[in-house]
C-alpha cells in the first residue's frame, strides 16, 4: 500500500508502474554492462585460444589467495546487499543502514586486497610496459594476459568504486528514513548493480586465476 | 508492490552454496584436468550466476519481461563471442597454398 | 479541402509559460529535449557538410591542389565521424523519437525524463571534445580507426576524438534504455503492441541496437586510447596482437550502427506513406516484426566489412551469408510501402516527396549492399567508390530524407505550424536531383576501380568527379532551403490546428503545438492503427 512517503514521478501513473520502469530500466543497463565488458571478454577468449601455455604460464602468477578471498568478501557483500533490500522491505531502518554500510565496508575491503595484488605485481615487474619481464618462451602470451588481468579487474575496480559510492547515498538516504517497505526501489534498483559487479567478478576469478591447473 | 519477502534462511543457504562452490573451483584447480579444467571453471561461476540472479537478485519473482532482458544480455555477449571466435578458430583450416 | 475556421494557436502549450535560458537547459519536458537536439544536430549536419564541401571541392581535380595527403585524412575522417556519431545516430531517435514517442503512446513523459536531459547533456560534452580534436589537428585515421594506425602510428588526436565518441556513445545507451522501458511500461490503456504506430516499432527496434551494440564500441575505443597512452594493448602487434581483433569489435558495434540511423527512417516512412496514401499500412504485422528482424540480424553480419582484411575464408563465408539474409526484412518492407501506395489515393505534399525518394534510394542503397555481401564482388570494390556510394545511397538518400520526411511531417505538430508547401516541394526536388548527381556517378567510379579515402586519382575519372562535385553544390543548396524556410515559418507560417494532414496516431488528438502534459486527459485507444478509410468515409 503507497503512504504518504511514497513519491511518485509526474510521468507515471500509480506507484507500480513507477517500481516496474525502474527495474526494467536497471536490468537494461545491467544488459548494458554485460557487453561493455563483453568486449574485454572477447579479446580475453582469442588470446586465451591463441596462447594457452602462456596464459597458464602466466595465471600462476596470480596470488591464489588474495583472489580466493577476494571471491569470498564479494559473494558476502551481495548477501549484506541483499539482506539489507530485506531489512527495507521489512521496514528495519537501522538493520537496513547496518547492511549497507557493511557492503560499502566489504566492498572497500576487496578493493584494498585488489590494490595489494597490484602492488604485488608492480614489485614482480608483471604490470605490461617497459618494466615487464617474464623469463622464458611464454613473454608475448604472458604480457598479453597481464594487460588482460589489469585491463578487466581494472574495469571492474571503477565500478565498484562506483558502486560504494551508490551504495553510500543510499544508506545515507535510508537513514534518513527514505525507504518505507512500500517505497524502497532506489535500494532494490541500487542492489541489482551491485550483485552484477559480483557476477563479473564471479567469471573473471575461474577465467584469471584458475587457468589450467596448478599441480 | 507485489515484493516477494525471501526468509533470511533463503538468503543465508545461497551465501553457503555459493562459498561452497568457491571451494570447489578452487579445489578443482588443483586437479589436472586438461581442457576440462576451464569447462568446469565455468560451468561452477555459471551456477554461482545463477544464484546470484534468482535469490539476490530476485530474477525468480520478476516477471517475463525481465528474464527475456536478462537472457537478451547473455545472448548478444554469446554472439559477440561465437562470430568472432569463428574467426580467429578457422584461420588455419585447411591449409591454404602459400599457407 | 479544409471548410473549417482558421485554426488559432492554443493559448497554453509547452513553448509557452516558461521562458529563459533556465527552462530550456533544466528542462525535463521531452519536447523541449527534442528540440534542444534538434538545435545540436543541425549545427552538427552543417559542420559535417563543410567538411563534405572541401572534400568534394580538393576532388574537382586529380592531383590534389587544395590540401595535403594528411589534411584530406583528416576531412573525410572528421566528415565521416561527425556526420554518423553526431547527427544520423542521434536525428532521429533524439529528436523525432523524443518528441513524439510518449505522445504516440499517450503518456506524459519518457519513463525516465532526468536520464533523457542528462543523455543531451553528454551529448554535447561528446561534441565539445570532438570540435576540440577538429581544432587541435583533426584526426587522420578514418572514422574506423583501424589499428596499429591509431593506436600506435597516427600523430593527429586520436584520443581527444575517441572520447568525444566514447562519451556521446552514452546518450545513444540512455536515450534507447529510455524509449525501451517507456514502450512496455507507459501505453495508453487499450494501447497494444499491435495498435502501435509502427514508427514506435522502428525506435523499439532501433534502441535495442544502441543499449546492445554501443557499449562494445565504448570499451574498444578505451582500449585504442590506453594503447596510445601506455603503448602496450590487446591490438598492439608487438605483444602478438591482432589488428583484426580491433576490426571485429569495432564492427560488432559499428554495422549494426547502421541500422540505428536507417530503422528510425523506415518508421517515419511507414507513418508518412499511409497518411498520403490514405490507406493503411499493408501488412502492419510484417513491417512491425521486420524492424525487430532487422535489429537482430543486423548484429551477426558484421565480418562483411573485413572480407578482404585477413578473416579467415569461412568465417567470410558465414558473414556473406548472413548479411544476405539481413536484406529481406527490409524489402519486405519496400514491398509492403508499396502495396500500401497501390490503389491508394496518393497526395504529393513535401513529407510524401521525401518518402516516395527514400523508398527509390534506399532500394538502390540496399541492393548494392547485396553485391558488396557477395564475397567474390566485394573483393574487387572494396575500398572503392563503389562502397562511398552504396553507403550514402542509404544514409543520405536513405536515412537523411525520411528524417526531412518526419521533419516536415510533424512540423506543424512541433511548432504549431505549417512551412511553406511549394518551397518545400521544391527543396525536396533540388535535394533529389543533387543527390544523385552526387552519388550515382560514384558508383561507376568505385566500379572502375577508383578507390576511397585518396584525394589523387587516375585523370580519366576526372569527369565523373566533377559530376559528383557538382551534385555536392547542388545537394548543398537543398539542404539550405529548409533551414531558411523552416525557420521562417515559426513566425510567418499560417497557423497548423491540430491534425493538418488529417493523419491518425495520437499525437494529432491534442493540439498543436502540444500542452506540457501532452494531453488534457489521457487518452483511451480502442481504434486499429491507420484506419484511413473509416476516417475518409466518415
Amino acid at each position: 500500500m503507497p503512504d504518504s512517503r511514497t513519491i511518485i514521478a509526474h510521468q507515471f501513473d500509480d506507484p507500480v508502474q513507477q517500481h516496474e520502469s525502474s527495474m526494467l530500466g536497471m536490468w537494461v543497463f545491467l544488459a548494458t554492462e554485460i557487453m561493455f565488458f563483453g568486449g574485454l571478454f572477447a579479446g580475453y577468449t582469442v588470446y586465451r585460444v591463441v596462447h594457452p601455455a602462456a596464459f597458464e604460464a602466466a595465471s600462476h602468477h596470480l596470488n591464489l589467495v588474495l583472489g580466493a578471498l577476494n571471491t569470498g568478501v564479494l559473494l558476502t557483500s551481495s548477501l549484506t546487499m541483499a539482506l539489507a533490500v530485506r531489512s527495507a522491505q521489512t521496514g528495519k531502518q537501522r538493520n537496513t543502514v547496518a547492511f549497507l554500510i557493511t557492503t560499502m565496508l566489504l566492498g572497500a575491503a576487496f578493493l584494498s586486497i585488489k590494490g595489494l595484488e597490484y602492488y604485488q605485481k608492480y614489485t614482480d615487474h608483471l604490470v605490461p610496459g617497459t618494466s615487464f619481464s617474464f623469463p622464458g618462451p611464454h613473454s608475448h602470451g604472458a604480457e598479453m594476459f597481464f594487460y588482460l588481468y589489469f585491463a578487466m579487474t581494472g574495469l571492474h575496480a571503477i565500478h565498484m568504486i562506483a558502486g560504494i559510492g551508490v551504495v553510500g547515498v543510499i544508506a545515507i538516504q535510508a537513514a534518513q528514513g527514505r525507504f518505507t517497505p512500500a517505497y524502497y526501489t532506489p535500494l532494490e534498483v541500487t542492489g541489482l548493480y551491485w550483485h552484477f559487479v559480483d557476477i563479473i567478478w564471479i567469471f573473471l576469478f575461474p577465467l584469471l586465476y584458475l587457468i589450467g591447473s596448478r599441480v | 508492490m507485489t515484493s516477494h519477502i525471501a526468509p533470511v534462511k533463503l538468503y543465508l543457504t545461497v551465501f553457503i552454496a555459493l562459498l561452497v562452490l568457491l571451494a570447489v573451483t578452487v579445489a578443482a584447480s588443483y586437479v589436472p584436468l586438461g581442457r576440462f579444467n576451464v569447462v568446469i571453471g565455468l560451468m561452477i561461476a555459471i551456477t554461482k550466476t545463477f544464484l546470484v540472479m534468482l535469490f539476490f537478485m530476485h530474477v525468480s519473482y520478476s516477471g517475463r519481461l525481465v528474464w527475456v532482458y536478462v537472457g537478451v544480455g547473455f545472448f548478444w555477449l554469446a554472439i559477440l563471442l561465437a562470430l568472432t571466435m569463428a574467426d580467429f578458430l578457422t584461420r588455419w583450416w585447411p591449409p591454404f597454398l602459400g599457407r | 479541402m479544409n471548410t473549417e475556421p482558421t485554426p488559432l494557436l492554443p493559448r497554453e502549450h509547452y513553448l509557452s509559460g516558461q521562458y529563459g535560458v533556465k527552462s530550456w537547459l533544466l528542462t525535463t519536458d521531452h519536447k523541449r529535449i527534442a528540440l534542444l537536439y534538434l538545435v545540436s544536430v543541425t549545427l552538427f549536419f552543417f559542420l559535417g557538410g563543410i567538411y563534405a564541401a572541401l572534400i568534394r571541392l580538393e576532388l574537382l581535380t586529380p592531383y590534389g591542389r587544395f590540401v595535403s595527403d594528411e589534411n584530406y585524412n583528416k576531412l573525410f575522417t572528421m566528415h565521416g565521424l561527425v556526420m554518423i556519431f553526431f547527427f544520423l545516430i542521434p536525428s532521429i531517435p533524439a529528436v523525432l523519437g523524443n518528441f513524439f514517442l510518449p505522445l504516440m503512446i499517450g503518456a506524459r513523459d519518457l519513463a525516465f525524463p532526468k536520464i533523457n536531459l542528462a543523455s543531451w547533456y553528454i551529448y554535447v560534452l561528446g561534441g565539445i571534445f570532438t570540435v576540440t580534436a577538429a581544432v587541435t589537428g583533426g584526426v587522420d585515421t578514418g572514422w574506423t580507426f583501424y589499428t596499429p594506425y591509431s593506436s600506435t602510428y597516427s600523430n593527429s588526436a586520436v584520443i581527444t576524438m575517441a572520447m568525444g565518441v566514447f562519451i556521446t556513445g552514452f546518450s545513444s545507451i540512455f536515450t534507447g534504455l529510455n524509449f525501451i522501458v517507456t514502450t512496455h511500461k507507459m501505453r495508453a490503456p487499450g494501447l497494444t503492441w499491435f495498435r502501435l504506430p509502427l514508427f514506435v516499432w522502428a525506435l523499439y527496434g532501433t534502441s535495442l541496437i544502441m543499449v546492445l551494440g554501443t557499449p562494445v564500441l565504448a570499451i574498444t575505443l578505451a582500449l585504442v586510447g590506453l594503447e596510445r597512452i601506455f603503448h602496450v594493448g590487446i591490438f598492439n602487434p608487438a605483444m602478438g596482437g591482432d589488428p583484426l581483433l580491433f576490426q571485429h569489435l569495432f564492427w560488432f558495434y559499428s554495422h549494426p550502427a547502421v541500422y540505428i540511423m536507417i530503422l528510425p527512417s523506415m518508421g517515419v516512412v511507414s507513418e508518412v506513406i499511409a497518411c498520403f496514401s490514405r490507406k493503411k499500412i499493408f501488412g502492419y504485422k510484417f513491417v512491425a516484426f521486420s524492424s525487430l528482424a532487422i535489429a537482430v540480424l543486423g548484429f551477426l553480419v558484421w565480418g562483411h566489412h573485413m572480407f578482404v582484411s585477413g578473416q579467415s575464408v569461412y568465417a567470410g563465408m558465414v558473414f556473406s551469408i548472413l548479411s544476405f539474409a539481413v536484406a529481406i526484412p527490409s524489402a519486405i518492407k519496400v514491398f509492403n510501402w508499396t502495396a500500401t501506395l497501390h490503389k491508394g489515393a496518393v497526395i504529393y505534399q513535401t513529407p510524401m516527396l521525401y518518402s516516395l525518394g527514400f523508398i527509390g534510394l534506399f532500394t538502390i542503397g540496399g541492393l548494392t549492399g547485396l553485391f558488396l555481401a557477395t564475397l567474390g564482388v566485394d573483393v574487387h570494390v572494396h575500398d572503392t567508390y563503389f562502397v562511398i556510394a552504396h553507403f550514402h545511397y542509404i544514409m543520405v538518400g536513405g536515412a537523411v530524407m525520411g528524417y526531412m520526411s518526419g521533419l516536415h511531417y510533424w512540423w506543424p505538430k512541433i511548432t504549431g505550424r505549417l512551412y511553406p508547401e511549394s518551397w518545400g516541394r521544391l527543396a525536396a526536388l533540388i535535394i533529389f536531383i543533387g543527390f544523385n548527381l552526387t552519388f550515382f556517378p560514384q558508383f561507376v567510379l568505385g566500379y572502375l576501380g577508383m578507390p576511397r579515402r585518396y584525394h589523387t586519382y587516375p585523370p580519366e575519372f576526372q569527369v565523373l568527379n566533377v559530376m559528383s562535385s557538382a551534385g555536392a553544390s547542388i545537394l548543398g543548396v537543398g539542404y539550405l532551403l529548409p533551414l531558411i524556410y523552416l525557420i521562417w515559418s515559426l513566425r510567418y507560417g499560417p497557423v497548423a490546428g491540430p491534425n493538418p494532414w488529417r493523419a491518425t496516431g495520437l499525437e494529432w488528438q491534442t493540439s498543436s503545438p502540444p500542452p506540457t502534459d501532452n494531453f488534457l486527459e489521457t487518452p483511451m485507444v480502442a481504434d486499429e492503427p491507420y484506419n484511413y478509410e473509416d476516417m475518409d468515409s466518415a
